[in-house]
């Protein structure tokens, strides 16, 4: 187990200093002179090349890039150009919000998706299995962006009841913007949720479906043991271990899927540094940002393989 | 072409499970599948819808009343009647009549961005997965390196370096999907490359091109199209995505991310204006994952008829 | 042991069991009128090939079946109740308990996430109540009956770490384990090496002899049902068409079908499942099932008689049972009909 963990992690090593290739290049890809673009087009010539001075682009890439990689590692992402702050710092605070929405969005995904799964597999072909999996459809076809855009209009701007309807009269209970109050949380994390409970619920009814076929259940039923500890005790167990890993790229992908979610609520966290950065032309915050979330994507899948490995040891090492 | 006979002819010795040398147990397979996709009601559903939307696409924007980008600002923000089915946008415009307009572009950059995404995919797969080694590391690494970009992050840098506009877009979710297409590829060419026969088709001498071409990748085709099919549903979420965040599609295109990024502003006093967009999104979505997942079921050996 | 004890002379008897698999367009006959009786602490042997019910048998006498298939009549009376009349849970205090069952497939019918002790001492829990601790002792003493050494550090392990043998020891310790009237045994030794099939036999004889319990005996192996059986019922296409005591049966076997199973017995030890060449043609499909004798088409003293009408299961004096036209006075073929004479064979 020891040594796969630092097999696990040396694995990693490569994939690393790709993202950071791939990163680092962004800014020299870009069509034109990035010390120009940063400035705007109608800059004067001093302030380009004052840019192209403190950016170092005058140096050759090689040595751009280990610059730029030496100061990453001591914690520099080099510093913005809208604000004139350091990188790490506008990312700071940021950093845990959209952590936060996506740890969030993964807990309730996990817990709706588990229940619908098992609810399904448990009563295969029935009414309740046909709808969950028809809504399970509908969560996965769903653009987040657009659902949160209807949860706003439904949730938070409200809609009107009529009068017969007793006890409320509009639906404006949460809050169409922010991150920090509960009226602030619900409505992003349902948003950026959905898709992952749907396809957890899927991927749970499968793993569920495959189980319940298999001898030792067989074996279970044949002891004596009630139904219901068969699903929850023999089966389950059994059936989470392929879920693991979808549950760990999921909170993966609701990193990415975050850069949507908080454009739509203004939530104030990384995804939408991306693309604030992005429209002010201000790379050094977008290469920064995004090289943290792809890292931080490449640090869970580590846990998540471990994890399954773990979960998996007694299957795997036949 | 007596070469080709040849070979033909020795593929059937190696195969002794084939008792019949007149059915071409390819072919069966496939009658098998299309009666089970036939019989499967999902895939009807979504497959059915794919041929409306693509009807739609072609012939609709001959039939609207209204050009898509016509603006009529005495008419603007009005909500869904006889006139404007969907109503009309903060210019004006007939919503309906930009949807209609936008369902061409939306299946375009669905289809082509998987195209292209899945071409260089397949290829790099099957090179990774056929000839092993140290290419096959260096492919897969790259796909690694591609891969920890999560969602739809690859495709926000790739349009960030390109410049926003639908052909960036297209480029962008087509690199950002070469990898799921890689690694199954590189998968199903592992398993097909065990058989036996490839041995004996290598020991007569064929060539690595002739084997990849002829005998690997009729052998993988199913799991292409049933991922081909569920990508095109991701590729259009990712794009339309894209074009909300103002990175695709520039106005006045009627693409309908864009359409819903310009609702967003009129949430408060014309939430039609989000809310068309946003649904035909939904059903073309809905209708290419129902395809995809009758497709999987059809080609399930597993699943019963 | 907690029902009142009784008066039972079988510890099992089954009468005409009928459970049909249904799909959409037909009913599938898996099990089709089957009657055979255990008495108290006897091995009673069920011999066919795939597909002629034995397993589906099985199950059905736990009430085991699962969707789509169904009970759909006759009585299964264990020390003289019959179970269909039961309700679910009267049958999970059953099961495990008073009758028990090992499996075919040693290395998938433990659950690969608990450990072997988790598994045998569930049954303790569910029906003796005992605590964790005690269910784990008990479980040591099961392994160390059913021969495993040092059971307390297998206790702790997991199905992986066990061979196939050592598997199907567990599976015996469990199924044992709440010291059951009955055992089913639905092919034990199927998926195991030669020479741990005839350990586990062994062990199944040895435990039947020193705890008194009946057992079932599925198998497609006459070998096996030679070596361990007091009685054998040989089941065709979802009937028995010979029920006998073993001696009778190698002594003279009178049904056709029966007669071609031994003669199919390899020379040694050898898998003969699905591959009975001296038996020409196969088992009919469910949905293609003959009108008359199942066996008739592949049968080679079948006569017009035999395609036409289902024969009957005939009682001679001695209580053995046939279900075939040549013994009954109707017989309309040759009368001097040998069926022990050497077939031609047309393959």
């Amino acid at each position: 187990m020891f040594k796969f963990i630092i097999r696990r992690i040396i694995q990693t090593i490569p994939v690393l200093i790709g993202v950071s290739i791939l990163v680092f290049s962004m800014m020299h890809l870009v069509p034109g002179d990035p010390a120009q673009i940063m400035a705007g087009e109608s800059a004067p010539k001093e302030q380009v090349e004052n840019i192209r001075e403190r950016l170092g682009l005058n140096e050759p890439l090689p040595v751009q890039y280990f610059s730029y990689i030496g100061d990453a590692i001591q914690g520099d992402l080099g510093n913005s150009m809208r604000s004139g702050r350091e990188v790490t710092e506008e990312i700071g605070t940021r950093f845990w919000v959209t952590v936060e929405l996506a740890l969030y969005s993964t807990i309730v995904a996990v817990f709706i998706g588990l229940i619908a799964g098992v609810i399904s597999a448990t009563r295969k072909y029935s009414f309740a299995d046909t709808s969950l999996m028809l809504i399970a459809l509908f969560g996965l076809s769903m653009p987040n962006f657009w659902l949160g855009l209807m949860l706003i209009q439904w949730f938070a701007i409200g809609i009107d009841l009529p009068s017969w309807v007793p006890f409320i009269s509009d639906t404006s209970w949460f809050k169409p913007s922010g991150w920090g109050s509960f009226q602030q949380v619900v409505l992003p994390v349902i948003t950026l949720g959905t898709g992952s409970a749907a396809i957890i619920a899927r991927m749970t009814r499968s793993s569920m479906l495959d189980v319940i076929g298999q001898d030792y259940i067989r074996t279970a039923r044949a002891k004596g043991v009630k139904e219901r500890i068969v699903i929850y005790r023999h089966a389950l167990k059994n059936a989470l271990i392929p879920v693991v890993t979808v549950v760990g790229l999921q909170f993966g992908g609701l990193l990415g899927g975050a850069v949507l979610t908080e454009t739509v609520f203004a939530v104030n966290g990384m995804g939408k540094l991306i693309i604030d950065s992005i429209m002010a032309r201000d790379f050094p915050v977008v290469q920064g940002t995004i090289l943290v979330v792809a890292l931080l994507f490449v640090f869970v899948n580590l846990l998540v393989d471990i994890a399954y490995r773990f979960l998996n040891k007694r299957i795997d090492l036949d | 072409m007596s070469h080709s006979t040849e070979h033909i002819d020795n593929t059937r010795t190696v195969e002794p499970s084939n008792p019949n040398p007149n059915s071409n147990p390819r072919f069966k397979n496939w009658k098998i599948v299309f009666r089970k996709l036939k019989k499967n009601k999902s895939a009807m559903i979504g497959g059915f819808f794919i041929l409306f939307f693509i009807i739609v696409a072609i012939i609709g924007p001959f039939l609207t009343t209204y050009a898509p980008d016509t603006q009529n600002l005495v008419n603007k923000l009005q909500t869904p009647s006889g006139e404007h089915w969907f109503g009309t946008d903060n210019f004006g415009r007939d919503i309906f009549s930009r949807i209609i307009h936008g369902t061409g572009l939306t299946l375009l950059v669905g289809f082509f961005s998987v195209l292209l995404g899945a071409t260089i995919g397949i290829l790099l797969g099957i090179i990774g997965g056929y000839y092993g080694g140290r290419t096959d590391s260096i492919i897969m690494r790259f796909m690694d390196i591609l891969l920890a970009f999560p969602g739809i992050l690859l495709a926000l840098a790739i349009v960030t370096v390109l410049g926003g506009s639908l052909v960036n877009v297209i480029i962008a979710v087509a690199i950002s999907s070469i990898p799921v297409f890689a690694r199954i590829v590189r998968g199903s060419t592992l398993s097909v490359k065990k058989l036996e026969y490839i041995d004996a088709m290598k020991a007569l001498g064929a060539s690595d091109t002739r084997i990849i071409f002829k005998h690997i990748f009729p052998n993988i085709t199913s799991p292409i199209i049933v991922q081909a099919t569920l990508n095109i549903a991701t590729a259009i979420l990712s794009a339309s995505g894209l074009s909300f965040l103002g990175l695709g599609a520039q106005p006045p295109t009627p693409e309908w991310g864009a359409m819903l990024s310009d609702g967003r502003n009129f949430l408060y006093n014309a939430p039609h204006v989000a809310l068309f967009p946003g649904l035909a999104i939904v059903a073309v979505v809905l209708a290419f994952n129902m395809l995809g997942d009758g497709l999987r079921d059809a080609f399930d050996p597993k699943t019963k008829e | 042991m907690t029902s009142t004890p009784k008066h039972y002379e079988n510890i099992l008897e089954i009468k005409e069991l009928q459970t049909s698999f249904f799909t959409k367009e037909l009913e599938v006959k898996a099990v089709d009128g089957v009657s055979f009786t255990i008495p108290k602490g006897k091995i009673l042997g069920v011999v066919g090939e795939s597909g002629s019910g034995k397993s589906i048998t099985a199950l059905s006498v736990l009430r085991l079946i699962e969707e789509p298939g169904k009970i759909v009549g006759g009585e299964i009376r264990f020390k003289g109740e019959n179970l269909l009349n039961k309700s679910e849970s009267e049958m999970r205090s059953i099961r495990g308990n008073e009758i028990s069952m090992i499996f075919q497939e040693p290395m998938t019918s433990l659950n690969p996430t608990f450990t072997v002790g988790q598994q045998i001492g569930e049954a303790y829990k569910i029906h003796q109540g005992l605590n964790k601790k005690q269910a784990t002792e008990k479980s040591i003493e099961m392994l160390k009956l059913v021969g495993i050494p040092s059971p307390e550090k297998r206790v702790h392990q997991y199905p992986h770490e066990l061979s196939g043998g050592m598997r199907q020891r567990v599976m015996i310790a469990m199924a044992l384990a709440c010291d059951p009237e009955l055992l089913i045994a639905d092919e034990p030794t199927t998926a195991l090496d030669v020479t741990i099939q005839a350990q586990i036999l062994d062990l199944m004889k040895d435990l039947q002899e020193r705890l008194g319990m009946g057992i079932l005996l599925i198998t497609h192996d006459l070998g096996v049902v030679a070596e361990t059986c007091d009685y054998v019922a040989v089941m065709y296409c979802g009937k028995v068409v010979e029920f006998t005591d073993t001696k009778t049966l190698f002594k003279a076997p009178k049904h056709p079908y029966t007669v071609g199973l031994m003669k199919s017995i390899p020379p040694h030890d050898h898998d003969i499942e699905g591959d009975l060449s001296v038996i020409q043609g196969s088992v009919p499909s469910p949905a293609e099932m003959p009108k008359g004798c199942r066996f008739a088409p592949r049968c080679p003293f079948a006569t017009d008689m035999c395609r036409e009408n289902l024969p009957d299961l005939m009682t001679d004096e001695n209580g053995n049972q046939i279900r075939c036209w040549i013994y009954s006075d109707e017989w309309d073929g040759d009368p001097e009909v040998n069926v022990h004479a050497e077939t031609e064979r047309t393959s």
